[in-house]
């Protein structure tokens, strides 16, 4: 028999029992929604989250000043102090794979304007502090490395402490208090929002020139943090490699010997995020497939039952010359159909679904291209795979006991 | 043909001197293993059909002609034997090859129609030619064709409930006319009619045989339905007890005239 003809029967015998044919597709209908907006939700989370972490810094690797131990207690981070600006020249100097380095040196102090004070986070940085991180400017610039050098008192605000500061004023060229000192604001930073680690609110700080940092507020010479940018992504783990190297002979360190610096990729950090987003995902859409499969199983009950309720139907066919085969893809057919059907209308009410949750719920949602062509694939293998059986047990009456079926 | 009772010699030699051999069943044996018990269907079947025969098929429930024309439909295979068909054997033939020649060789009119519902007589007509791979345009005219034949030319998207058991009767003749079958096998086909359109239903079938040469094969425990036949063989237990030619056969033709309409009957 030609595809038309077997199509057209196939449409024919879903139409004849159209409430049964509309709840079998239900099934279909909701697992196939269900991956594929569970998919986009999970790849649209994933987005966000390699989004926030490119927003820390392109390429970026942190050196932390190191841990020290004596006897039993561990002083964390921070705790020795040989870390300096000596050791970011030599690292923006002599590794190849790095095209730009800034210290850090950090603090928490109360920021005064007029009636209007907050508790911030200062950083004392140089220049390329900004372009590592990728900020952006909402007013003037940042400041030079001549104000570094004499170690003025200029000052970059974040947005958190424009907002908190400067409610109505235009804080640019305003004279702020940090702790005793004033400094000049020649600055504003663009807001960067809430971090991807615990919501940590990137915009509250103030950036000073170090050399500011070190003499007039901490009075400390060495620096908690180096950030440096390596030239590519590629070649981070490289310079992570001669960032360690240099500092082991920089800072005498025998082999053996515990560092007292610990260099952090950000690459790596990505990695392990795009990894873990990439199981979130797919168990979303594993979860999503087993409605599928429930709705497989639904097709697979009807189409035994429509078997038995048609078998006088299979009979008259094999009497006037159907074979096996052709009763056999009948059935299938109608599977297919089913299946198929309802896989289509799956992908229209899941993307349908993905754009709702984006609008209700704020959430970042992609569909994407690959889960429809997988979900168009899948439903029609379940119709396949779910018909088989039923279609089989048409194919193998006996012609004789199904003409007298009653 | 060692085996071959006089009887069956005889009316063989009356028929088959001129046409030849359609149907032969040489030592057909058919049991039923039923577990506990074994059922012998049919202890060894020898016969011949002629082409061009109007064969009627008596014999109470249980003697084997229900079997007889499961094997002669290609529905079924022997235990033991061997069944030719335009001198092919079919008991040897697989289940689509047994498929391929119910659709190309033979057609089916049962007592019950066994049409399709919910479908129109026309497609219900179509469906063999759909089996044989017929194209559209000639599966579309043939249909209308043999429709037409059975006097059904005006009832083409009627659906089986809206015809009456006579004109459903006449399109599952339609039906099984459809790939221009050598044969044509009725089970009881007059079972659920009344009399007159049992009568016009015989009036088609001796036209078939008449002017378009079609082997008949007809069961039926109607002796006066088959009267209508040119040969009458009749089974019991399982074998052919009888089998003899048809002496003032009747003609559905001349005696329709005398039989009261429906409208009559209202009357």
């Amino acid at each position: 028999m030609d595809f038309a003809s077997i199509l057209r029967i196939a449409g024919r015998a879903l139409k004849r029992n159209k409430m049964r044919s509309a709840l079998t597709m239900l099934g279909i209908i909701i697992g196939v929604a269900a991956v594929i907006a569970m998919v986009a939700v999970g790849q649209g989370a994933n987005e966000q989250v390699q989004e926030q972490l490119a927003s820390l810094g392109t390429n970026m690797l942190f050196i932390i000043a190191g841990s020290h131990q004596a006897g039993a207690v561990n002083f964390g981070w921070w705790a020795v102090r040989t870390l300096t600006h000596q050791d970011e020249q030599a690292i923006l100097h002599l590794v190849p794979t790095v095209k730009a380095a800034a210290v850090q040196v950090q603090s928490r102090k109360q920021v005064i304007y007029g009636n209007n004070n907050w508790a911030t986070n200062i950083i004392g940085t140089e220049p390329a502090f900004f372009s590592i991180r990728n900020w952006d400017f909402s007013s003037g610039g940042p400041f030079t490395q001549q104000e570094v050098e004499l170690s003025d008192n200029v000052c970059v605000l974040g947005n958190t402490v424009v907002e908190n500061l400067f409610p109505y004023a235009n804080p640019l060229g305003k004279t702020i208090q940090v702790g005793n000192l004033p400094f000049k604001i020649v600055g504003t930073l663009a807001p960067k929002g809430e971090s991807a680690n615990m919501g940590h609110d990137q915009d509250d700080l103030i950036v000073i020139p170090y050399t500011t940092m070190q003499k007039k507020i901490t009075g400390q010479d060495w620096v908690q943090l180096i950030i440096a940018q390596a030239v590519s992504r590629q070649a981070s783990t490289a310079a992570q490699q001669q960032i360690t190297d240099l500092l082991h002979v920089r800072h005498r360190i025998l082999p053996g010997q515990m560092n007292d610096f610990a260099v952090r990729n950000l690459a790596d950090i990505e990695n392990t995020a795009a990894a873990t987003g990439h199981i979130m995902t797919l168990l979303l859409a594993s979860i999503a497939s087993v409605s599928l499969l429930v709705g497989g199983i639904g097709i697979m009950n009807i189409m035994l039952v429509s078997v038995t309720e048609r078998t006088r139907e299979i009979g008259i066919r094999m009497a006037v010359g159907a074979t096996e085969k052709d009763v056999q893809t009948q059935f299938l057919m109608e599977a297919v159909v089913l299946s198929a059907i309802g896989g289509f209308t799956g992908i229209i009410l899941g993307v349908g679904g993905s754009r709702l949750i984006a609008t209700l719920a704020h959430w970042k949602v992609d569909v994407s291209t690959v889960s429809i062509l997988v979900a168009v694939i899948f439903s029609i293998a379940i119709g396949v795979f779910f018909g088989y059986y039923p279609a089989q047990k048409a194919a193998r009456l006996d012609p004789i006991e199904a003409l007298r079926y009653e | 043909m060692s085996t071959v009772s006089p009887i069956l010699e005889n009316s063989r030699n009356v028929v088959a001197a001129a046409t030849p051999v359609l149907i032969e069943f040489q030592g057909v044996y058919k049991i039923y293993d039923l577990g506990e018990v074994q059922v012998h269907a049919l202890r060894g079947i020898d016969l011949s059909i002629a082409k061009g025969e109007f064969v009627a098929i008596m014999g109470a429930s249980g003697s084997g002609k229900s079997t007889f024309m499961n094997l002669l439909g290609c529905l079924d295979r022997p235990t033991r034997g061997s069944c030719f068909l335009e001198g092919t054997d079919v008991s040897q033939l697989d289940k689509t090859e047994l498929a391929r020649i119910r659709n190309r060789k033979l057609g089916f009119v049962f007592q019950g129609f066994n049409l399709l519902s919910r479908t129109t007589a026309l497609e219900n007509v179509e469906l063999p030619a759909l089996y044989a791979h017929m194209k559209p345009e000639e599966r579309m005219a043939r249909a209308h064709e043999v429709l037409a034949l059975v006097g059904l030319a005006n009832r083409e998207h009627h659906f089986p409930s809206q015809l009456s058991g006579g004109q459903q009767q006449r399109v599952a003749i339609a039906r099984a006319l459809m790939n221009h079958p050598a044969i044509l096998l009725a089970d009881e086909p007059t079972g659920n009619l009344d009399s007159r359109t049992s009568v016009e239903i015989m009036d088609i079938f001796q036209r078939l045989n008449a002017e378009q040469g079609i082997t008949l094969v007809l069961v039926t425990h109607e002796s006066d339905i088959a009267r209508f036949a040119r040969r009458i063989i009749t089974f019991r237990d399982g074998r052919i007890r009888r089998d003899e030619q048809v002496t003032g056969r009747a003609i559905a033709a001349e005696v329709l005239p005398n039989l009261p309409t429906v409208d009559e009957d209202q009357d």
